[in-house]
């Protein structure tokens, strides 16, 4: 959903609204997918984004991203110390990821103590980024809201146990796709929402026998 | 947002609103946030990019790889004026932008901040020959605003994906708009500024030969103000699409 401050804006920090506030927002969802600053990262950068990533300042952008700097924060400028501070060590790697992917895709794989994930997403132009893939799962994630994503194991009551609990917590659902492998097997769930999923909101739909994995996802600047 | 121009026209028309009124209706509605938030947030925006354009024309910010500062204000202080120095003072305004955009300084990305130095370059000045106040200049940005929707749905904004004719080409069309708009034309002469000014800009390649988003950059940013006013000068006599 395209706002009128996705056309007139965002403020920012240049160079390049692609490559610098993108680059740094897909920092941000990488960090927020995680849940908190990385102790690791490696970033592997495709197409555009590894041919001029380190002319647009993508590499510093991506960086400050992942230690939490918004897209506006001249900090960003020298994110690589910022990223020392925050104790983040990282490395940037080229992949050639094929002709269908957006050219400016990067893979963020992160880690904090026994966490680890690994995000796919592109930046696909003023500033507004698109994961599509958490932990080899599709999604379709701009970081526009709160996001619960959840894979459970195929049963009848999986969705409405879900949306029970999030509607007793207050949450406001905006959008919703849920998808399954096969008839029993895993059954994927993307919620978006208007109000961050809470800690105990949380605790509720991990405590579920036929629930795999679960990730909340805050909205990101 | 609008996925065309004629739905936000006809939108205007139908229900008796204003352009920017429409535009702004559909943000509201959409993001649940109240007009004066919006408006009031678009008064900030225009205040970060008369900031960019002031840092800009004052010459001292470098840019990391060292190609670009201080050319905007070169222009501005030693300009030939062969039209006159509203055109130096637009062209120059568009590349301080830009020179404060790659030295990681801060500015407003409408659309893109490769394409940032064209809107405020264009709208501020055309806005100051015309003493057009806050609120008008407001206005302007929302149907700056509402042509940069419809293009970003229809189209592209990325330059790696679009070429820069879904940078400036766009930034060009939405100040070309805006400023019809602002210089009182009708909606179809809005229209037609638009499709003057994109006409004259298809084909346009993202082809960075320097720099971080500085060359060709800073110079598309100038020639793309251009294109914007002759656009929208063209629109405003009734010039049309007879196709």
């Amino acid at each position: 959903m395209v706002s009128l401050f996705d056309i007139l804006g965002p403020t920012m920090v240049g160079p390049s609204s692609s490559h610098t506030a993108g680059a740094c927002r897909l920092g941000l969802m990488a960090r927020a997918i995680l849940g908190d600053t990385p102790e690791r990262a490696t970033v592997r950068l495709h197409g555009s984004f590894a041919a001029t990533g380190e002319g647009h300042g993508t590499h510093r952008a991506i960086v400050g991203g992942l230690v939490g700097l918004p897209p506006d924060d001249l900090r960003l400028r020298n994110a690589y110390e910022e990223a020392e501070r925050a104790g983040l060590s990282w490395e940037f790697e080229t992949v050639d990821l094929g002709p269908e992917a957006h050219p400016n895709t990067a893979l963020l794989e992160v880690e904090r103590g026994p966490e680890r994930t690994l995000v796919r997403g592109a930046s696909v132009g003023g500033g507004r980024v698109r994961v599509d893939e958490v932990d080899g799962f599709a999604v379709d994630l701009e970081g526009d809201y709160h996001t619960l994503v959840l894979l459970a194991h195929d049963e009848p009551g999986t969705i409405a146990a879900v949306t029970a609990i999030l509607a007793g917590h207050g949450v406001n659902l905006a959008t919703m796709r849920v998808d399954r492998t096969g008839r029993y097997k895993d059954a994927l769930m993307t919620i978006e929402a208007d109000e961050p999923v809470s800690d105990s909101a949380m605790a509720a739909v991990r405590s579920f026998p036929w629930l795999r994995w679960a990730r909340r996802i805050d909205k990101i600047s | 947002m609008h996925r065309s121009i004629e739905s936000l026209i006809r939108d205007a028309e139908t229900t008796g609103r204003s352009l920017p009124q429409v535009v702004l209706d559909a943000e509201t509605d959409e993001t649940g946030t109240s007009a004066e938030q919006v408006r009031a947030r678009i008064g900030r925006t225009l205040e970060v990019m008369r900031a960019a354009i002031a840092e800009g024309l004052k010459g001292e910010a470098r840019s990391p790889s060292g190609l670009t500062g201080g050319r905007a204000r070169l222009l501005h202080e030693g300009g030939a004026q062969i039209l006159g120095p509203r055109v130096t003072l637009t062209l120059a305004r568009a590349i301080a932008t830009l020179e404060v955009n790659a030295a990681m300084g801060l500015i407003v990305a409408a659309p893109t901040a490769g394409a940032a130095g064209v809107l405020p370059a264009v709208l501020i000045s055309v806005g100051e020959f015309m003493e057009a106040d806050d609120e008008r200049l407001t206005d302007a940005m929302l149907v700056a605003g509402g042509v940069g929707g419809v293009i970003a749905h229809r189209a592209s904004l990325a330059g790696a994906e679009g070429g820069c004719q879904a940078e400036t080409g766009t930034a060009a069309a939405m100040a070309s708009g805006a400023v019809t708009w602002l210089s009182g034309g009708s909606h179809a002469q809005i229209q037609t500024a638009v499709a003057l000014t994109l006409q004259g800009m298809l084909g346009l390649i993202c082809d960075p030969i320097g720099g971080l988003v500085e060359i060709p950059c800073i110079y598309r940013n100038a020639s793309a103000a251009m294109q914007a006013v002759a656009g929208a000068e063209m629109a405003l006599a009734g010039l049309d699409f007879p196709v």
